[in-house]
C-alpha cells in the first residue's frame, strides 16, 4: 500500500523515501548487532575478570611488598622492581631456570619421538588398532595427580618398581642430582597420548596415493618417511611441540605431586617455584616473590602462545 | 596371503605390547591398591594380586568418601557453569555475528595458554578480597577458567557448521533470537553440548592447584587434594593411597568407555583449537 503511494507521488519523494529507509536499515542492524552483542557480553566481562585482571593483578603484586603480615592485613606498600631485582639475585633463580629448560626440552624430544613413532605404527591397518589408541588415551583422561602418585610410588628407592626393574639403586626422590630426571620420566609418559592423537591426525591427512606412487618407483620405508612423512607432517609438527612446549612449560601437578620441587628446589620449576614463594613459605611467604615468577613464567609462555597462534593461522590459511 | 597373515598377526602383537606397556603404570596403581600392607615392601614385589585384599579400598572409602562427593559437586556445579555462560556466547559469536567475535576467540585462544600459577596467585588476592576463599562458587569459577576457552571454541565451531538457512526460515515463521537458539541451534548441536559439558566435569574433577590454592582446613576438599594430602598421611597404608587413586579414576575412564565418540572429538576439538 504505502509503495504504491511513493511510487505514485513520483521520483523526488521516492528518493527521500529510501534514503529514510536506508537509515531505518542501518538502525535495524544496529539494533540486532547490539542485541548479538547481548549474547557475547556475559563472556566479555568474565574474560575481564578471570583472564586480563589475574594477569594485571599478578603484575601489580609483583610490585608491592606483599609479605607474610599482609596475608592477614591485606596492605602492602609499592616497592617497584625490588621483587625482580631479588629473584635475580636469588641462586634458586638460575636452577630454577635451568630446570625449567631441561624439563621441557628434554620431555618435549622424548614425547614427540615415542609419540611419532606410535602413530606411524598404528597409521598401519590392523585389526584392533583403533581400540589401541582409544585406551592409550586414559592416562590423559585421568587427573594427573593420580598418575603422579603412581609415579611417585613407582620412584621410590627401596621398594619402588622402577629400581627392581633397571637394577639400580637410585633414591629418584630423594637425591637432588636425580630428582629431576624422575619428574621427567613421568611427564614424558604423561604426554605421550597428546603427541599420539595429534601426529596420528596428521598422517591421516597425508594422501595414501603418494606412499603408493613412492612404492612404485623402489622407495623403501625410510625413503618413504624421510621425503614424504616428515615433510608433509611439518605444520602438524610445529603445533605438536608449539603446544605441548606450553602446556609443559606450565606443568605444576605433575612436579609437585612427585617431589615437591624438592629435595632443597632441585627439580623445582618456574611454575613450581612460583607457587612455593606464594603459598608455601611459612612466615618467609611473600605472595609479591610468587607474583614475580609468575609474571616471569606468563611472559615466555605468551610469547611462545603468539607463535602458536600465528603458526596455526598460517596452517589454516595455507 | 600367508605373509599378510603373518604380518597382521605381528602387528597385533606389537600393538598389544606397546599399548600394555603404556598403560602399565596404571595396572600397577590397581595391583598395588590389592597388595597387603606386609607385601608393599617386598622386593622384588608381586605383579599380580594374587592374594588380594579390599582393606585399602575400606580404609580409602573412609576416608575420602567425602572427598569423592565434594569433587562430584564441584564438577557438576563447574559444568553447569560453563554451559551457562558458553553457550549464548557460542551462539552469538557463530550464527549471530556479533560484533567482538574475533577478539573474543583470540582472547580464549590467547587464554588457554596462560599459566594456571598466574591465575591463581591474582585469584587468592581477588577471593581474599571478596570473601571467596573455600568457597563452592569459588572454586567452581576458578576451575571454569580451563573449561570456558575450550567449550567456546569448540561450541563455536560446531555451530558455524549449522546452515544459516535453517535459521532464516525460523526467523521468517518468526523466531526470535532466542527462540531460534533455544529451538533450533541447542537440540541441533547436541553433540557439541555434551563433549563440552563431559571436558568441563574432568577437568573440574582433575583440578589441583585450585583446590590447593584457594581453599583452607577440611571444608571443601575434593579427592585429588584428599589424595595429595593422602600420601603424606599413609605412609605405611600405600594401599589405601592407591585404591584412592582408582577412585578418582572411575569418571575418566567411565567417560572413555560409553562416551567415546563424545571424548574422541573433544580429544580432537582440544588438539587442534579451531
Amino acid at each position: 500500500m504505502s509503495s504504491a503511494i511513493t511510487r505514485a507521488a513520483g521520483p523526488a519523494a521516492g528518493t527521500r523515501d529510501d534514503e529514510s529507509r536506508r537509515a531505518a536499515r542501518r538502525r535495524a542492524t544496529r539494533r540486532s548487532q547490539l542485541a548479538a552483542f547481548g549474547f557475547i557480553a556475559p563472556v566479555v566481562v568474565y574474560i575481564a575478570v578471570f583472564f586480563l585482571y589475574p594477569i594485571i593483578r599478578t603484575g601489580q603484586l609483583s610490585l608491592l611488598d606483599y609479605d607474610f603480615q599482609s596475608y592477614f592485613s591485606g596492605e602492602a606498600p609499592f616497592i617497584g622492581l625490588d621483587n625482580y631485582a631479588a629473584i635475580f639475585a636469588n641462586p634458586v633463580f638460575t636452577m630454577v631456570i635451568r630446570n625449567t629448560i631441561v624439563f621441557t626440552l628434554v620431555s618435549l624430544v622424548f614425547q614427540y619421538v615415542i609419540g611419532l613413532a606410535l602413530a606411524v605404527f598404528f597409521s598401519r591397518r590392523f585389526p584392533l588398532s583403533a581400540v589401541f589408541r582409544g585406551l592409550i588415551l586414559i592416562p590423559w583422561l585421568l587427573p594427573v595427580v593420580v598418575s603422579a602418585t603412581t609415579w611417585r610410588w613407582m620412584l621410590y628407592k627401596d621398594y619402588g618398581l622402577f629400581n627392581t626393574l633397571l637394577g639400580t639403586d637410585v633414591a629418584w626422590l630423594a637425591d637432588p642430582s636425580w630428582s629431576l630426571w624422575g619428574v621427567i620420566l613421568a611427564n614424558i609418559w604423561l604426554g605421550i597420548p597428546f603427541n599420539l592423537v595429534l601426529l596420528y591426525g596428521g598422517l591421516q591427512a597425508i594422501p595414501g596415493t603418494l606412499y603408493e606412487a613412492a612404492a612404485l618407483d623402489g622407495a623403501g620405508a625410510w625413503h618413504r618417511f624421510r621425503h614424504i612423512t616428515w615433510p608433509l607432517l611439518r605444520p602438524v609438527t610445529a603445533v605438536t611441540v608449539l603446544l605441548g612446549l606450553i602446556y609443559t612449560i606450565k606443568a605444576f601437578d605433575i612436579v609437585w605431586v612427585i617431589t615437591e620441587g624438592g629435595p632443597v628446589d632441585s627439580s623445582q620449576t618456574l611454575a613450581t617455584w612460583s607457587y612455593k614463594l606464594s603459598f608455601e613459605g611459612g612466615t618467609e611467604q611473600s605472595l609479591s616473590l610468587g607474583a614475580t615468577v609468575a609474571t616471569l613464567l606468563f611472559l615466555v609462555a605468551l610469547v611462545f602462545g603468539l607463535i602458536y597462534i600465528r603458526s596455526a593461522r598460517k596452517e589454516v590459511t595455507g | 596371503m600367508k605373509v599378510r597373515r603373518i604380518r597382521t598377526g605381528t602387528d597385533v602383537l606389537i600393538g598389544t605390547v606397546l599399548c600394555a606397556g603404556l598403560l602399565f603404570p596404571l595396572y600397577w596403581m590397581i595391583n598395588v591398591s590389592l597388595t597387603k600392607p606386609q607385601d608393599l615392601a617386598r622386593i622384588p614385589p608381586y605383579i599380580f594380586p594374587l592374594d588380594p585384599t579390599f582393606d585399602g579400598y575400606r580404609l580409602a572409602l573412609d576416608k575420602n568418601l567425602g572427598a569423592l562427593s565434594t569433587s562430584m559437586v564441584i564438577g557438576l556445579g563447574t559444568v553447569v557453569l560453563t554451559l551457562l555462560i558458553a553457550l549464548p556466547a557460542a551462539y552469538g559469536m557463530s550464527k549471530l555475528r556479533a560484533p567482538g567475535t574475533g577478539a573474543v576467540l583470540f582472547m580464549f585462544l590467547l587464554a588457554q595458554m596462560i599459566p594456571s600459577v598466574v591465575l591463581v596467585t591474582a585469584l587468592f588476592a581477588l577471593y581474599k578480597q571478596l570473601g571467596l576463599l573455600t568457597t563452592h562458587v569459588g572454586l567452581m569459577l576458578a576451575d571454569s577458567t580451563a573449561s570456558v576457552p575450550f567449550a567456546i571454541i569448540l561450541l563455536q565451531a560446531f555451530m558455524r557448521a549449522i546452515p544459516d538457512e535453517i535459521l532464516e526460515s525460523a526467523r521468517i515463521d518468526g523466531a526470535g533470537r532466542i527462540r531460534s537458539f533455544t529451538a533450533i541451534v541447542l537440540p541441533l548441536s547436541r553433540n557439541a553440548v555434551v563433549t563440552a559439558g563431559l571436558f568441563a566435569f574432568l577437568f573440574a574433577w582433575g583440578d589441583f592447584l585450585n583446590a590447593k590454592t584457594l581453599t583452607s582446613g577440611n571444608e571443601i576438599v575434593p579427592i585429588t587434594l584428599a589424595l595429595f594430602r593422602f600420601i603424606g598421611a599413609e605412609v605405611t597404608n600405600w594401599n589405601a593411597v592407591m585404591a584412592s587413586a582408582v577412585l578418582a579414576s572411575i569418571p575418566g575412564t567411565f567417560l572413555l568407555v560409553f562416551a567415546q565418540r563424545y571424548v574422541a572429538a573433544g580429544v580432537t576439538a582440544g588438539a587442534v583449537k579451531d
